[in-house]
């Protein structure tokens, strides 16, 4: 097998290089005795951004300190190119790794950080200085070379990051929770710049985020993890749009959820708050079947007058965001409501009666209600 | 922004000890300086004499370069046995670490005396190291460990090590781990991982501990006296004799000014390097 330094050698000619395929199968891992990862399995293709996308705990991280090389899990196969790599340690992946934190070190300038990777190669010096020169101009920071971490700002401090795991030309790159600590303005800004930056390297990429919102906008693809278990993996159009999970409905995007019940075999669900739907998804299901049904605030509309199956709420509080309004209802069945509406559309005061109409039944979506949970009918 | 009295009214707690220190330290310490400056053991006639004597004096000289050597060997044979300690120490679990800070925390919870009569009967002509090796027919006759240079670096090296440790540790846990992750993920082995990031960002533990050992192992008067023999003449031992057997106290004196400021002045020098390296890691 070659090793790490004549592949650097080889492929520093052609920086353009694309990144790999990445193949997870039955990945199982556990601390102890409690399992953190079970039976996961994923597929990327190579040049792909993917977001692993779940709540603390969910076992995110640890999936990407496996792909990484830093754990090894207790189950199941990585592959790189169809190449299993499980025996491989991380200092001979390729990997470009960006950290929370960042993680520069602190006793080396900006260049210095950015030469380490193409220094522990045995890269020529030469060859270290164009890349370094080049890396520094492609995350704007060719005029903080002799700078030192501490006197950079956080952003400041990412490219550097992100510029030192792309100047090895890894085949994947990874990114910890990468935007968490910047500040909320330049979060959108960077993650803007970060998937240019990716997406002209051609490199494939793998992102872990609890934040939804970072998810949606960075990532062609989203794995959604939920105690250790994939819940979906899909774009993130089509997880917004039809969600595979309660789990996943709740996580991505703002969803109502409402108790019902079905009524028949053509889809009628009665409303705990006092209403009947016809819902195309509570179709499959039998009569007499517990269900949360989701509605997202946008695809709500509130009235000031009854009108044919609109739901009756009391207005709680309206909070306008600058383009839309949302505004929080409480139903009869005690259930609160949100309901986002063009701030133009809705003038009425909290403690007013309202009603309830629903813009399209098409998107609503209809999950078993989960055993255990208390039924409010 | 305080007034005068208030400052002086904070610092009333810290006058006993203050007292402690003026009686105890600096009033000897004067006295020291003063019988240094007299000519003959009789206290006549004042003169520098006792300082260029010991200038002028190859064997004094040697003495002084021996003791200093010692410390820097003993702190250098600790600096490494305790790295990889620490290292171990740091990546164990909570049972692991508990253990090993109750045993690096022994030796200093034991007399100096107790620690060094253990190395007698370890590395004596009839110890357990030459009895050892003799019934395994690996040594002919019985080798001489006791009274020997090596002996006393060995034996002060055990006696000293948590002082280097304990700084390295505390360093080592202030570490971010992600840094070793960092550079791993990057290409580096093990090695290049330890000595172009984690040496160079425990640098400032590794400096105070050493500086520590070496000042304990110079100074160490009983474990060198003990260990090292009549043959082994360093600095406290030549105080001693000077002083107590040839009773001629205005060169004791001197020497044992002469050694404090070579001591003092090599931590100050050590101390001084070692904060111009690492400036460039701090917060300024």
């Amino acid at each position: 097998m070659a090793s790490s330094a004549t592949m650097m050698q080889t492929t520093a000619a052609a920086p353009e290089a694309r990144g790999c395929a990445l193949a997870l199968e039955g990945i199982g891992h556990s601390f102890g005795g409690t399992i953190a990862l079970d039976a996961i399995d994923l597929a990327v293709a190579p040049g792909e951004l993917i977001a692993l996308l779940g709540p603390s705990g969910c076992g995110k991280t640890t999936l990407l300190q496996i792909i990484a090389g830093f754990v090894q899990p207790s189950r199941g196969s990585v592959a790189f190119d169809q190449q299993r790599v499980d025996r491989t340690p991380a200092n001979r992946r390729r990997i470009g790794m960006v950290f929370q934190n960042y993680a520069l070190f602190p006793h080396l300038t900006v260049a210095e950080n950015v030469a380490y990777g193409l220094r522990a190669r045995k890269a020529p010096g030469a060859m270290v200085r164009s890349r370094v020169a080049e890396m520094l101009a492609r995350v704007q920071m060719t005029t903080f070379g002799n700078r030192f971490p501490r006197q950079l700002s956080g952003g400041q401090q990412q490219r550097v990051a992100l510029a030192r795991a792309l100047a090895i030309d890894p085949v994947l790159v990874l990114l910890d929770e990468p935007f968490s600590a910047l500040d909320k303005n330049l979060r959108l800004d960077m993650q803007i710049e970060i998937k240019n930056l990716l997406k002209s390297c051609g490199v494939t990429s793998i992102m872990v985020t609890h934040d939804q919102e970072e998810a949606l906008s960075m990532a062609d693809r989203i794995v959604v993890l939920n105690k250790g278990r994939i819940e979906q993996i899909d774009t993130p159009d089509a997880l917004y749009d039809a969600p595979a999970s309660l789990f996943v409905n709740g996580f991505i995007g703002h969803a109502n959820f409402l108790a019902g019940r079905t009524a028949g075999a053509r889809g009628l669900v009665h409303l705990a708050a006092g209403a009947a739907l016809v819902l195309r998804e509570a179709t499959q299901r039998t009569a007499e079947t517990d269900v949360t049904v989701s509605i997202r605030p946008e695809n709500l509309t509130l009235f000031e007058r009854e009108r044919p199956g609109a739901i009756p709420a009391t207005v709680r509080v309206a909070m306008p965001l600058g383009a839309v309004s949302v505004i929080e209802c409480v139903l009869a069945s005690g259930e609160t409501v949100k309901v986002s509406q063009s701030r133009a559309a809705w003038s009425g005061q909290p403690g007013a009666p309202a009603w309830l109409g629903i813009t399209d039944t098409t998107k609503i979506h209809v999950f078993d209600t989960p055993r255990g949970s208390p039924s409010i009918i | 922004m305080s007034s005068p009295s208030r400052a002086y009214g904070e610092l009333a707690p810290a006058l006993p000890l203050a007292l402690v220190f003026v009686g105890a330290f600096v009033l000897p310490l004067i006295a020291l300086v003063a019988i240094s400056f007299y000519r003959t053991p009789e206290f006549l006639d004042l003169s520098p004499v006792q300082y260029l004597r010991f200038l002028s004096d190859p064997f004094s000289l040697r003495v002084l370069a021996d003791t200093v050597m010692l410390g820097l060997e003993v702190a250098l044979c600790a600096l490494v046995l305790a790295y990889p300690l620490a290292l171990v120490y740091v990546a164990s679990g909570a049972v692991v670490r508990m253990i090993l800070t109750f045993l690096i925390l022994l030796p200093l919870l034991t007399s100096t005396v107790v620690r060094t009569f253990a190395w007698i009967v370890i590395l004596g002509r009839d110890g357990i190291v030459n009895a050892t090796m003799l019934s395994l027919g690996l040594w002919d006759s019985p080798a001489r460990l006791l009274y020997s240079w090596g002996g006393l670096v060995l034996a002060l090296t055990q006696i000293q090590l948590p002082l280097m440790a304990l700084p390295l540790i505390n360093s080592l846990l202030r570490l971010d781990g992600n840094l070793a992750k960092a550079a791993e993920g990057l290409g580096a082995g093990r090695f290049r991982v330890f000595f172009t990031v984690i040496l160079p960002l425990t640098l400032p533990g590794a400096i105070a501990g050493g500086l520590l050992v070496f000042a304990a192992a110079a100074t160490a008067f009983i474990t060198q006296t003990l260990v090292g023999g009549g043959r082994i003449i360093l600095m406290p031992s030549y105080i001693y004799q000077q002083s107590m057997g040839v009773q001629d106290w205005p060169f004791a004196a001197a020497l044992s000014l002469i050694f404090t400021v070579a001591v003092v002045g090599i931590v100050a020098a050590i101390g001084a390097l070692s904060r111009l390296m690492t400036r460039g890691q701090h917060a300024t």
